[in-house]
């Protein structure tokens, strides 16, 4: 839990509206009413505190977090924050803490999570207001912490030549891990990163595990210890492992990171 | 008044921004970002299939080369676009691809040795031979000649986009994000910046710079059918059309893609009709063949989405309680490949249709997918009309496009237009008569301006709302300004766009909530997307032919004779009801490609008076350069090269093609 959701919660307002369904198909098989309880703040409006506030809205086949949010700010509340950018799993905008679970809202189907749904924003990430928490920031700060980008052998490499050659088995293991979408589940996740806010997180090492594995990159295991060598980087990670349990793109977090503290333990002891 | 400086203000964080700001920091000036979102959330992300570069490595891609790329992507334009422009991207394309090799994008590989592939539905060996193993593999996307398409396996922007975003921090450019411009600041010949909006805390700052560059992306969220991410509210466009002097070109060319899964929207990628997936109808009955015999499902995109909805307006769709649509069968590719080279489908089947592609098939329907037009350039990607104004990218209308974009065109435009524009922009920042020189009275100007607007908004007594007035135009764009158009409906189109235009004029945020108010941002985003939407539409009552993905039900035929020629657009005066039309004629006597049949589609258009001249000359000059270098026909067709930067004009080496020495 980040400082905005600690603080003592206001009673549950109750917004009952009945639900304007656009031009959405009446649907015999969605007579059920979802609930959705969204913990709400501004921390730029003095005059807000954290509180949940419930909506109500029909339910209807396919509906997705994003149709019903977007239903609700555009019928009950304008003032709703929310982050959606690809509404189809791929961009990582949309990370929420949906039912106690962080996860993907855009892709969370309401039938799978209803009828009562509570939603609150990513622990971890300062808080923009209401579901929506700056986790730009946060990669963007590690990104630059550990380097996090392919340092190239060759930067003047002659674009008119044929291309380097990789073992194509090796070029889908490196897709493998460069699947990341950033959007912050394993951090919220992580018993490390909610007492260290320095901890690096999984996606942090994942990044590392990738640039590794990766021929193309200049930097060896002494580079690596440097980098991810203490408890901000691998040797906090306390395998509790929840950030392989919540990857919505099922990324091998838990093999990746022991590798990778195998390997920067045995560089510690050279 | 907060004014930040910079050498160069990138407007937009994907990847012809990105690659577009890298270019001009290599080149010494100081690039800054500004992104709605995060960098590696823009929608560059959601390119699956693959970017098209020449490299002619697999087997069924031997012999493929730029002349070969060049026409594909100007039959496929139906001849509306810049053959300059079209050759100085093929030149680049595969220059693009290596760069990005280089910087770790994990392209997928030739494997050397048999392989069974999909073609035209039936299981087919394919021997890759071993000088090819290792290299970037490509696969067979719509409207090519030769399997063109490299890729990482269905995720090749998201891949792009960690690297370049990758390198891009690597090279310490700032980017702003949650920042959204809002003006352009101006003097009517100079672009000197932009007035803009911080999306966390609400204020207005200023940016100046020596030249601003909108790399904002498309703008398919006008329609309501959309596989455009939600920020593709095409806000870029809107605010080079309200300058009043910079040009938009052919917004009226908008893409629809043939499969977006049925009801959602979301995209699913050509590359599963490329690796051999079918269309089936109602009765399972595969009938692409029955419409486009040569190329069946792989014809271009603005001839297989018609062809979609023609059979489904001939009964033959699949009913649901949606709608009609129509299916994508994946199946024969079989499980392997579906689970390894189409992932993202699989994702995509699993998470919003509740379905296993690898057993049933997928059910889809067309709909907008691109945005053809854009900010009109030159080559250089510097505006004709606003100094120090530069685009790049899907915002950009430079033109290689033209009515119809093949799919892979984009994603390889994005980074060859950052590379290519991006030293054109550190050019311009060389010159010592291009210095910051703006007055911060006229910025100033702007800024009061512009929060003037939105004061407006907060405190007056309006009485609309906007997401009604949003709602009505996205139904408006879908329902008359769709696949099929005519005169008629384009009419009503742009009768009602115009009562909403008026009527956004009187809207009123209820809601004063410090920071970003989402309120607020959907009311002033709705007036200027109106603005855009008008221009499509106007635009294509206007043209009384059908060309690529303009398709007129009134004017069936394409006419060169009366259009082939680029809309300008622009938007006079901030009270207009309509932008101001003009046309600007493509020179058929410099065409290297004179118009002709595009292989597929209808084969029935008017000729341009000079085609036939052309045809001839261009005859001639192949007769007598018989055996010549391919380099210099091409030269001598239509000399292009010296267009571009110098650093990218050498000749690609292939497999098959070695560099000569002469090359180097």
């Amino acid at each position: 839990m980040n400082d905005s959701t600690r603080v003592a919660l206001a009673p549950i307002e109750i917004v009952r509206k009945p639900s304007a369904g656009g031009d959405r198909v009446a649907d015999a098989a969605a007579h059920r009413r979802l609930t959705i309880n969204i913990l709400r703040y501004n921390p730029r409006d003095p005059a807000s505190v954290p509180r949940m506030q419930s909506f109500e809205l029909d339910d209807a086949e396919g509906m997705t977090l994003f149709i019903a949010l977007n239903e609700i700010r555009e019928h009950q509340d304008p003032s709703l924050q929310f982050d959606f950018v690809c509404r189809a799993g791929i961009c990582g905008s949309c990370a929420m803490v949906v039912n106690g679970r962080p996860t993907l809202a855009c892709r969370t189907l309401t039938r799978d999570v209803g009828p009562v749904i509570t939603l609150a924003p990513l622990p971890g990430f300062e808080l923009i207001g209401d579901l929506s928490v700056d986790t730009g920031k946060w990669m963007r700060a590690m990104s630059e912490r550990l380097e996090a980008w392919l340092h190239v052998r060759d930067p003047d490499v002659d674009l008119t030549r044929v291309e380097a050659r990789m073992d194509p088995d090796l070029a889908e293991r490196l897709n493998e891990l460069d699947r990341c979408v950033e959007c912050g589940c394993c951090v919220a996740a992580c018993g490390t990163a909610q007492m260290r806010p320095d901890f690096v997180g999984a996606v942090g090492l994942a990044k590392i595990a990738r640039f590794h594995l990766d021929p193309r990159d200049a930097r060896d295991d002494d580079d690596y210890y440097e980098l991810v060598g203490d408890d901000s980087g691998v040797f906090g990670c306390m395998s509790l492992l929840g950030c392989h349990d919540v990857c919505p793109k099922h990324l091998p977090l838990a093999t990746q990171i022991a590798f990778i503290r195998r390997r920067m333990a045995a560089q510690g002891f050279k | 008044m907060k004014i930040v400086y910079s050498d160069v203000l990138v407007i937009g964080g994907g990847l012809a921004g990105l690659r577009l700001a890298i270019a001009a920091k290599r080149r010494g000036h100081d690039a800054l970002i500004l992104s709605l979102v995060p960098p590696k959330r823009s929608h560059s992300k959601a390119a699956q299939g693959g970017m098209q570069a020449s490299l002619g490595n697999v087997a069924k891609g031997r012999g493929d080369n730029e002349d070969v790329h060049f026409e594909d992507t100007v039959r496929g334009s139906d001849w509306g676009a810049d053959q300059d422009v079209v050759r100085m991207f093929v030149n680049t394309a595969p220059k693009a691809v290596r760069e990005l090799a280089a910087w770790g994008v994990p392209w997928s590989r030739v494997r050397s040795g048999d392989r069974e592939v999909v073609i035209n539905g039936q299981k087919v060996t394919i021997t890759e031979r071993e000088e090819a193993h290792g290299l970037v593999s490509q696969r067979d996307f719509g409207g090519t000649k030769k399997w063109r398409t490299c890729h990482v396996s269905d995720c090749t922007g998201h891949a792009m986009l960690q690297a370049i975003g990758d390198q891009a921090i690597a090279a310490s450019i700032p980017v702003r994000e949650r920042t959204e411009a809002l003006a352009l600041i101006h003097d009517g010949g100079r672009c000197h910046g932009a007035v803009v909006r911080d999306l966390v805390t609400g204020e207005l700052c200023a940016y100046v710079a020596k030249a601003t560059a909108i790399a904002t992306g498309g703008a398919g969220r006008l329609y309501r059918n959309t596989t455009n991410a939600v920020i593709c509210e095409g806000i870029g466009h809107a605010i080079a059309l309200e300058t009043g002097v910079a040009p938009l070109g052919n917004m009226e060319a908008v893409q629809f893609h043939p499969t977006a899964i049925f009801p959602a929207g979301i995209l699913v990628t050509e590359g599963c009709r490329g690796d051999g997936g079918l269309l089936l109808d109602a009765d399972g009955h595969r009938f692409m063949p029955d419409y486009e015999p040569e190329k069946k499902e792989l014809a271009s995109r603005d001839v297989v989405s018609r062809r979609m909805e023609q059979h489904i307006a001939s009964g033959k769709g699949v009913k649901s309680r949606w709608g009609e649509h129509l299916l994508l069968d994946i199946r024969l590719l079989g499980e392997r490949h579906i689970r390894h080279n189409l992932r993202e489908v699989w994702e995509i089947c699993h998470h919003f249709l509740g379905l296993d592609p690898v057993t049933q098939p997928i059910p889809v329907r067309p709909a907008q997918h691109y945005t053809m037009g854009g900010v009109r350039t030159r080559p250089t990607g510097e505006s004709p009309a606003l100094r120090g104004l530069f685009a790049a990218g899907e915002a950009a209308c430079w033109d290689m496009h033209g009515f119809n974009r093949l799919g892979g065109n984009s994603v390889a435009e994005t980074v060859v237009a950052g590379m290519i524009v991006g030293e054109f922009v550190a050019d311009f920042c060389d010159d010592p008569a291009n210095d910051v020189d703006v007055p911060t009275a006229l910025v100033r100007e702007f800024v009061e301006a512009e929060q003037g607007k939105l004061d407006a908004l907060l405190g007056g007594q309006g009485t609309e709302r906007a997401p009604e007035l949003l709602a009505a135009m996205k139904a408006l764009m879908s329902e008359n300004v769709g696949i099929f158009r005519d005169g008629e409906r384009l009419a009503v189109a742009v009768e009602s766009l115009q009562a909403l235009l008026r009527r956004s004029r009187d809207l009123r945020v209820h809601h004063a909530s410090p920071g970003t108010n989402p309120e607020l941002v959907a009311a002033y985003r709705v007036q200027k997307m109106l603005k855009l939407a008008l221009t499509v539409a106007y635009g294509a009552l206007a043209r009384t032919e059908s060309r690529g993905a303009h398709y007129r039900q009134d004017h069936p035929r394409r006419d060169d004779a009366n259009w082939l020629k680029r809309t300008l657009a622009t938007w006079r005066s901030p009270d207009d009801l309509l932008p101001t039309l003009a046309y600007e004629p493509l020179d058929v006597m410099r065409m290297e490609l004179p118009p002709g049949w595009r292989g597929y589609g209808a084969r029935d258009y008017v000729d341009h008076p000079d085609t036939a001249r052309r045809t001839a000359d261009v005859t001639r000059i192949r007769e007598t350069m018989d055996g010549a270098d391919r380099h210099a026909i091409t030269e001598a067709l239509m000399p292009w090269r010296h267009l571009l930067p110098p650093r990218y004009r050498g000749h690609n080496e292939r497999i098959d093609e070695p560099l000569m020495a002469a090359d180097d």
